[in-house]
């Protein structure tokens, strides 16, 4: 390939700014330019919640200091892309300003799902995504708000209510299901969250949907109402029911877009040096029985952008993901999850074993498949090594040989209470087999570690 | 804030102004008798003389009574000093003991009185402050609005404590004799632990002891459900009571030699200053038995535990620099600097220090051996150089001092050249590490933010290395403070323990990556 080529990544989030470097530490030539216009610099978009809270200041949120980029050589122009013409390979900025390209990386990421409820556009209605969210909800909860409702029950939602909690803002929390994320964790799991949120004096309603957003005269919302038709009385409006690709600008062009910008297994959309990567991506299939089509997890952001600047470099290879990981936190408690733990699972063919402690913050579960090898598991409270279980999942380790190593999967800070010898325990007393119960240490012993 | 809280403010802030407004409390009247009982055999007679316009004067504040004080002793230090008689001229300053013994005040009448009024008032409030502290919130991190905070973020609040204490320090080093009220008022608190009166150190040792403890309460309530900041809290607050303050005290009223015996070289710059060899030597089987020690935790203890448990041991588990750091300092940890630049200054100062540090003690000890031939007098020279510049004004004044300007290691990060020693070993020569969980971080920030030594833990932890710092203290905060359990402080194998091309787990598109 010409190594003078110009590559636009459109989207300076992990998917586009991972893309960036790996291509800038393959190729030393190419030019390279990524556009936002949402902040010059890369920021954690995770980490957002943490500024509004006082935990970081903005700037901390910067994964690089401002100097990495021009030391690096890849161009960052802030602005908003308006369209594309594929034609001429040319951006079109907002500004009225062009940039022409050689090849393309579309990562725009996504947006707040909105589903036309009524009164979802009135002032102190709002989703959380992007910095200028951020400050939309700094500004909207500045004074004035006596309760916050939040729509839906996903990973932003909660932490929305963390963060209207250190406002000491009350929150009154619509959930559709029937448990707290209940389309992602197992019964108990979801409960156990759902208790640690109204242990936060979280006002959780499940089974309770939004019908309709009230304003007041200043177009300001002032109440919602439920569908079983109650009216809540508040002043802020969170919809966190899950985020939709952005690629408005980029619908009914010649770009094949369903949900997201239609991609193979190399990013590859169906106009040639155009790709995408990240959240707004679709995949024609889903990459493994465990995945979906549309990936929208900072991780695989992450692996697209890896895996696309190695295409870009010349490389031959195709996205293949492996073991599922993901991880989160629930107010105070943290989340880990490797391999497959699905809502709900077949019984007759997957064997679950759950363990949670007395309190009811810290929980285990491994599945296993009908010859007891493990498929996957989720921990609550406690922290587990990736590497542990990338391998054992890899190699389809027996349940028994996982939790008689699990002193060695621990990663919780020293000192901590071996949680791993109670699971051992409760294993051996549920499936029998060859499990070895961990022995506490001398340190253990010492400082009384008990669970 | 819960009302006991805010009684605790209130009775913290009563005795901090108690505390500041007793240097101006009481008068100063001074006598032949007291000058000659407080200077030395061969200053006597010229120091009486010299002072004989003051006896019998009654100095209304410890400004008018120092600067009479002052104005007759330069006046002739200064005519001998235009004669160039060197020899003549009274290098010894006698402003603190002349002050501390002319003085009449209701402090020194009533010792235990004002220190209740004021360290006592400070330390309860301080305590009902702490013990309330998050009472009714599940355990968790408690990193709430610290960014938002006027003290913990450069506010105006954080730049009155700081100005506070770089004056205390100031007044404490060098111009001791303004604080003699104090002095008196721990003189009944060192008289029964040592059996002798106090210093200006004791007073200092007695406040810093204090602060570790109130402030370390602090710590069990902010990391409720941390068994290893608990510990390791725990532990700093031991050996600063037991080592630091009470045991050397305990050790003079057994006639023994002051000694802390976790103190190390070269933190402990004057271990092997003439004097205090001196001291050991002629200390019998105790003074032997604290020299071996000394250099037995040089050349054998800080290799060997930090080869097994890395610098931590000493620095956040130990050492009274650190104690406090991770005590009172700790609200300020956020504020290191974490660019790369500041990692490049603070390599060239640190080991800078350090290199002064074995010079000046090589000369001290060759010196020393030669009978003094070698060099005379010029390693006091350097001494008093050492002690001004690093010992004093980065140690003290900007170590504390800056707390809430650069974060509570300044010190620690930049000058401390035991810090540098135990760094070398820990970089090249240990199985400490933090540990990153494959690719499970999402670039928060939280672990470089809340990282009181400024190391970018991120940058590591973002691309699946383990984090092999020098400067790293392993006082566990990045752990603490990751959201997506991340980061593990451990001790293992040192293979593979330094690897420049880590892979991130989890992507099996390919398998080199950095």
């Amino acid at each position: 390939m010409s190594s003078n080529r110009h590559v636009v990544i459109i989207g300076n989030g992990i998917a586009g700014i991972t893309c960036a470097r790996q291509l800038r530490k393959l190729d030393e030539s190419l030019r390279i330019t990524v556009i936002s216009g949402e902040s010059k610099y890369f920021f954690s978009r995770t980490a957002l919640m943490y500024v509004f809270m006082g935990h970081m200041k903005f700037e901390h949120t910067q994964p690089y200091e401002n100097w990495f980029w021009e030391k690096n050589r890849i161009e960052l122009k802030e602005a908003w892309v308006k369209s594309i013409d594929f034609t001429a390979k040319t951006l079109l900025f907002k500004s009225g300003e062009n940039l022409s390209y050689d090849e393309l990386v579309i990562a725009t990421g996504s947006k707040p799902n909105k589903f036309g409820w009524p009164g979802e556009d009135l002032q102190g209605v709002q989703g959380l995504y992007s910095k200028q969210d951020l400050e939309l909800m700094e500004k909207n909860t500045q004074s004035g708000v006596e309760r916050a409702v939040i729509v839906g029950g996903g990973l932003i939602g909660i932490e929305m209510a963390e963060m209207l909690a250190y406002k000491k803002i009350p929150v009154t929390f619509l959930v559709r299901e029937a448990g707290f994320w209940n389309n992602i964790l197992p019964k108990e799991e979801s409960e156990l969250v759902s208790r640690h949120m109204r242990e936060h004096h979280i006002d959780l309603r499940l089974k309770e949907e939004l019908d309709e957003i009230i304003s007041d005269p200043n177009a300001r919302v002032k109440a919602i109402r439920t569908k079983s038709g109650e009216e809540i009385q508040c002043q802020f409006v969170g919809l966190t029911a899950g985020v939709t690709p952005n690629i408005d600008f980029l619908r009914n062009t010649e770009l094949e877009v369903n949900r997201g910008v239609k991609v193979d297994f190399g990013f590859q959309t169906n106009i040639p040096n155009v790709y995408s990567i990240g959240d707004c991506a679709e995949f024609h299939e889903a990459p493994a029985a465990d995945r979906k089509q549309v990936e929208q997890v900072w991780y695989t952001g992450r692996m697209h952008g890896e895996t696309l600047g190695y295409i870009l470099a010349g490389k031959e290879v195709t996205y293949q993901p492996g073991i599922w990981f993901n991880s989160a936190k629930f107010l105070d408690i943290e989340y880990q999850t490797y391999g497959t733990v699905p809502a709900q699972w077949d019984s007759e063919n997957v064997k679950s074993f759950y363990w949670e402690h007395a309190g009811g913050k810290v929980a285990f579960r491994m599945l296993m498949d009908k010859q007891n090898k493990i498929i996957g598991v989720n921990n609550f409270g406690f922290r587990l090594r990736h590497e542990f279980f990338d391998q054992a999942i890899k190699e389809k380790w027996d349940g028994a040989k996982v939790i008689s190593q699990l002193d060695k999967a621990n990663f919780d800070p020293e000192f901590f209470a071996p949680y791993y010898i109670e699971i051992q325990k409760a294993f051996k007393d549920q499936f029998g087999g060859n499990v070895k119960v961990s022995k506490k240490s001398f340190i253990q012993k010492l400082f009384g570690a008990s669970v | 804030m819960k009302m006991i809280q805010i009684v605790g403010i209130g009775l913290f802030l009563i005795g901090l102004a108690v505390f500041t407004v007793m240097p101006f409390l009481g008068d100063y009247t001074l006598t032949e008798e007291q000058v000659l009982a407080n200077t030395k055999d061969i200053h006597q007679e010229k120091m009486a003389e010299i002072l004989t316009p003051m006896y019998g004067d009654t100095y209304s504040s410890n400004f008018s009574f120092l600067s009479a004080y002052n104005e007759n002793f330069n006046e002739y230090n200064e005519a001998l000093k235009a004669e160039s008689k060197w020899d003549e001229v009274i290098w010894d300053d006698y402003s603190f003991p002349l002050a501390q013994s002319s003085l009449s005040s209701s402090v020194r009448d009533n010792p235990w009185l004002f220190f209740g009024l004021s360290i006592g008032l400070a330390v309860l409030g301080g305590l009902m402050y702490n013990l309330p502290k998050y009472q009714d919130e599940p355990a968790g991190v408690k990193n709430n609005g610290i960014f938002h905070s006027s003290m913990k973020n450069r506010g105006w609040m954080g730049m009155i404590t700081g100005a506070y204490l770089i004056l205390f320090y100031i007044i404490l080093y060098w111009f001791p004799a303004y604080i003699v009220n104090q002095v008196w008022m721990v003189t009944p608190l060192s008289m029964i632990l040592s059996g002798n009166p106090a210093s200006q150190w004791f007073l200092y040792g007695t406040i810093y002891t204090l602060a570790i403890i109130v402030m370390g309460v602090r710590m069990f309530r902010k990391y409720r459900g941390n068994k290893y900041q608990q510990l390791r809290t725990a532990s700093v607050m031991f050996f600063q009571t037991a080592f630091a303050f009470l045991i050397p005290e305990i050790l003079v009223l057994l006639n023994q030699p002051y000694f802390d015996f976790k103190n190390i070289w070269p933190l402990d710059y004057d271990f092997f200053y003439d004097y205090q060899i001196d001291t050991f030597l002629s200390s019998g089987g105790v003074g032997l038995f604290m020299l071996i020690w000394g250099i037995l935790l040089i050349v054998i203890g800080v290799p060997t535990f930090t080869y097994f448990f890395g610098k931590r041991w000493y620095c956040s588990w130990v050492c009274g620099c650190g104690g406090l750091a991770e005590t009172l300092g700790d609200p300020y940890r956020q504020l290191s600097d974490k660019s790369l630049k500041a990692w490049k200054y603070e390599r060239v100062i640190i080991h800078s220090v350090l290199v002064l540090a074995v010079l000046m003690t090589a000369l001290t000890i060759a010196n020393y051996f030669s009978g003094f031939a070698l060099l005379g007098n010029v390693t006091n020279q350097l001494h008093s150089f050492y002690g001004f510049a690093i010992g004093s004004v980065f140690a003290g004044v900007v170590g504390t001092g800056f707390y809430p300007f650069m974060g509570n290691r300044v010190w620690c990060r930049f000058g401390c050249p035991l810090a540098a020693y135990l760094g070398l070993v820990q970089r090249f020569k240990s199985r400490f590490r933090i540990t990153t969980n494959g690719g499970q971080c999402i670039s928060c920030g939280n672990c470089s933010t809340h990282c009181e030594m400024g190391i970018d833990v991120r940058w590591y932890a973002q691309r699946g290395q383990e984090i092999v710092r020098s400067s790293c203290v392993g006082c566990g905060v990045c752990s603490s403070v990751c959201p997506r359990g991340v980061l593990k402080l451990e001790n293992g194998s040192t293979e593979n323990r330094i690897n420049e091309m880590p892979i991130i787990i989890g992507n099996d598109s390919i398998k080199i990556n950095a």
